[in-house]
């Protein structure tokens, strides 16, 4: 066996893919072995991957861009050849809240929770309360999904709302002891805080972006050409892992191996009902069944989309200074590696996209894309005010966002 | 010079303040609580925060260094990262560090060399606990292992004790282990008290 790779993790049922890829042996199929490293937040895994501590890591996606550009740390830059998953993330508040805004019984509807969100809001702000959101990163999809929504519902993030970084694990606490009014964060901790009575799931965040990028693997780049080869393999066994993830039949055995003390130290029943796209969304309410909450396979889930980075970015200079900077975006976009991704995969039986970067949010309904082999199915991928995001034009997108 | 040394582990961050005690110039606060983190550091205002590598704050902490006015901005040790080797060493032992800017690099370096060695000290102590209290529990079990051997093969404490030595040196295993396994065996079967 050559030397192990060594992944930093988060327990969260996104952190799947090179869990599995480990214990159901795709690794060593695939001639590598793994040892996989936990911790208890983004910025422990982070050192550890920019310190060899860790050859590569799952990560939250905007956090590789920050870590590439310098922000908050000296720049050290990182690449991504494998997205581990798209959304499966929610917002849950706390249930008075969320019994104001969001009829009981369903998943809200993002537009119309959106519009009475703004009006509370705006009268909690007027009597000196403004409300309060966590998310769990500030470089996070989940800040970065949760303001475009505000934003779009006509609520100014840092103005009429606070939003503040909580841990996952202490997000349940923070709802419960009032800390916050609402959370925005991956599986099962939802679950969790809607077990433990302190909060109400009201949106999946794929009800804000049907198709949105969540978590990476990220490389140092300096490693990731060191030790390209296994790269590549670790490639190829993640795919097999996504393959196996998604089967309805290796639920149950993969909630298990995930529940484990070593991995997530979690319930099995709240993990496999991420996994199986099944929500309880409040404490002693239906069981309700949103398709694609977790989307980890289909549709070439995993290739990382250049449009992708630079919708990410265009997310960061919207939010904090310094504002867009076209070297900055090029660095950003160089981040997601689809060429790392194609020479993994080519000659299998893995659809390569025919392009490397696509206008995100332009499919309302199914459509046949090309690929290197033929053609592939996509559903749709829209953001939930119907905006479109062209990567030809960052400054075009950014000037007309509200 | 303040210092803030952010901890869940009680005992560690005794174990660090009584270390960094020798610095005459600085004065050390000890923060374990989670709860109300924030507001405690705003109340210090340190310009030095050593924190536990693996503290599940770090995140939130950071956040707020980076948006606070209220404090001159601590920022993660890795800044200056022209000292490699001692960034790697505080990894290792597992310190984090977040240091005012600005601060002279001469008067940081030997409290972070410290806090290094107070950490290591620590994860020594730490497994010197683990190893006694391995031996301790290993010892009662070839203790617990004896007694079924007497009780059910009506052995007499030598016979039962040489029993096992000698399973264990023609298994090649460990005398513990062949005691473990007579333990699950005689649980398997039905027997009480094991």
């Amino acid at each position: 066996m050559p030397d192990p790779l060594t992944i930093g993790f988060l327990p969260l049922v996104d952190a799947a893919l090179p869990i599995l890829a480990h214990e159901h042996g795709f690794a060593e199929d695939e001639g590598l072995s793994l040892a996989l490293v936990r911790d208890m937040s983004w910025a422990t895994v982070q050192d550890r991957l920019l310190y060899g501590h860790s050859d590569a890591a799952h990560l939250v996606a905007p956090l590789a861009l920050a870590t590439t550009l310098g922000r908050g740390r000296p720049a050290q830059p990182l690449s991504v050849p494998f997205v581990l998953g798209l959304n499966g993330n929610a917002i849950t508040m706390r249930p008075d809240l969320a019994e104001r805004i969001c009829p009981p019984g369903r998943l809200g509807d993002a537009r119309q929770v959106g519009t009475t969100l703004a009006a509370t809001a705006k009268t909690s702000a007027a009597q000196g309360k403004r409300l309060r959101f966590g998310v769990v990163h500030r470089y996070s999809s989940h800040n970065y999904m949760l303001r475009y929504w505000l934003a779009a519902s006509g609520i100014r993030p840092d103005h009429d709302v606070e939003i503040v970084t909580i841990a996952p694990p202490f997000c349940a606490d923070a709802l419960e002891a009032g800390e916050v009014d609402g959370i925005c964060v991956g599986e099962p901790w939802n679950s969790v805080a809607v077990e433990r009575g302190a909060g109400r799931i009201v949106l999946a965040t794929a009800q804000i972006w049907r198709r949105g990028v969540e978590k990476v693997l990220a490389f140092r780049e300096t490693v990731l050409e060191e030790r390209r080869e296994q790269a590549e393999a670790l490639i190829r066994a993640l795919v097999r892992a996504a393959r196996h993830f998604v089967e309805p039949e290796n639920w149950e055995a993969n909630s298990r191996i995930l529940a484990r003390p070593e991995y997530l130290d979690s319930s099995r029943m709240l993990i496999e009902r991420a996994i199986s796209d099944r929500l309880l969304l409040a404490k002693d309410g239906p069981l309700v069944h949103y398709p694609d909450f977790m989307f980890q396979y289909r549709e070439a889930a995993n290739f990382p989309w250049v449009s992708q980075a630079e919708w990410l970015y265009t997310q960061m200079v919207r939010w904090e200074e310094p504002g867009y900077n076209p070297a900055d975006a090029a660095k950003a976009a160089r981040v997601f590696r689809p060429d790392v991704y194609r020479s993994a995969l080519r000659g299998l039986d893995e659809p390569l996209p025919g392009a490397s970067s696509k206008v995100e949010g332009s499919l309302s309904h199914t459509t046949v894309v090309g690929t290197e082999q033929g053609a592939m199915t996509m559903e749709s991928n829209s953001f939930f005010d119907g905006r479109t995001f062209d990567p030809a034009d960052l400054k075009g997108y950014l000037a007309h966002l509200p | 010079m303040r210092i803030a040394i952010v901890d869940e582990s009680a005992g560690r961050a005794a174990v660090i303040c009584e270390g960094l005690a020798v610095l005459d110039d600085c004065e050390l606060f000890v923060v374990t609580e989670r709860r109300g983190l924030v507001a405690r550091i705003e109340e210090i205002k340190p310009d030095i925060v050593l924190m536990d590598l693996g503290n599940p704050s770090r995140d939130m902490l950071e956040e707020y260094f980076s948006v606070s006015r209220a404090l001159a901005r601590p920022i993660a040790m890795f800044v200056d990262s022209s000292d490699e080797e001692s960034i790697a060493a505080s990894i290792e032992a597992g310190v984090s560090s977040y240091v005012v800017d600005g601060l002279a690099p001469h008067r940081i370096r030997p409290i972070l060399d410290l806090a290094v060695k107070r950490f290591n000290a620590f994860a020594r102590l730490q497994a010197d606990l683990a190893e006694a209290k391995g031996k301790l529990a290993e010892r009662e079990a070839v203790d617990k292992a004896k007694r079924i051997l007497m009780d059910n093969r009506g052995m007499s404490e030598p016979e039962a004790y040489s029993e096992l030595r000698r399973t264990a040196m023609n298994q090649g295993r460990r005398i513990a282990d062949i005691a473990e396994a007579v333990i699950t065996a005689h649980q398997l079967l039905g027997g009480q008290n094991a």
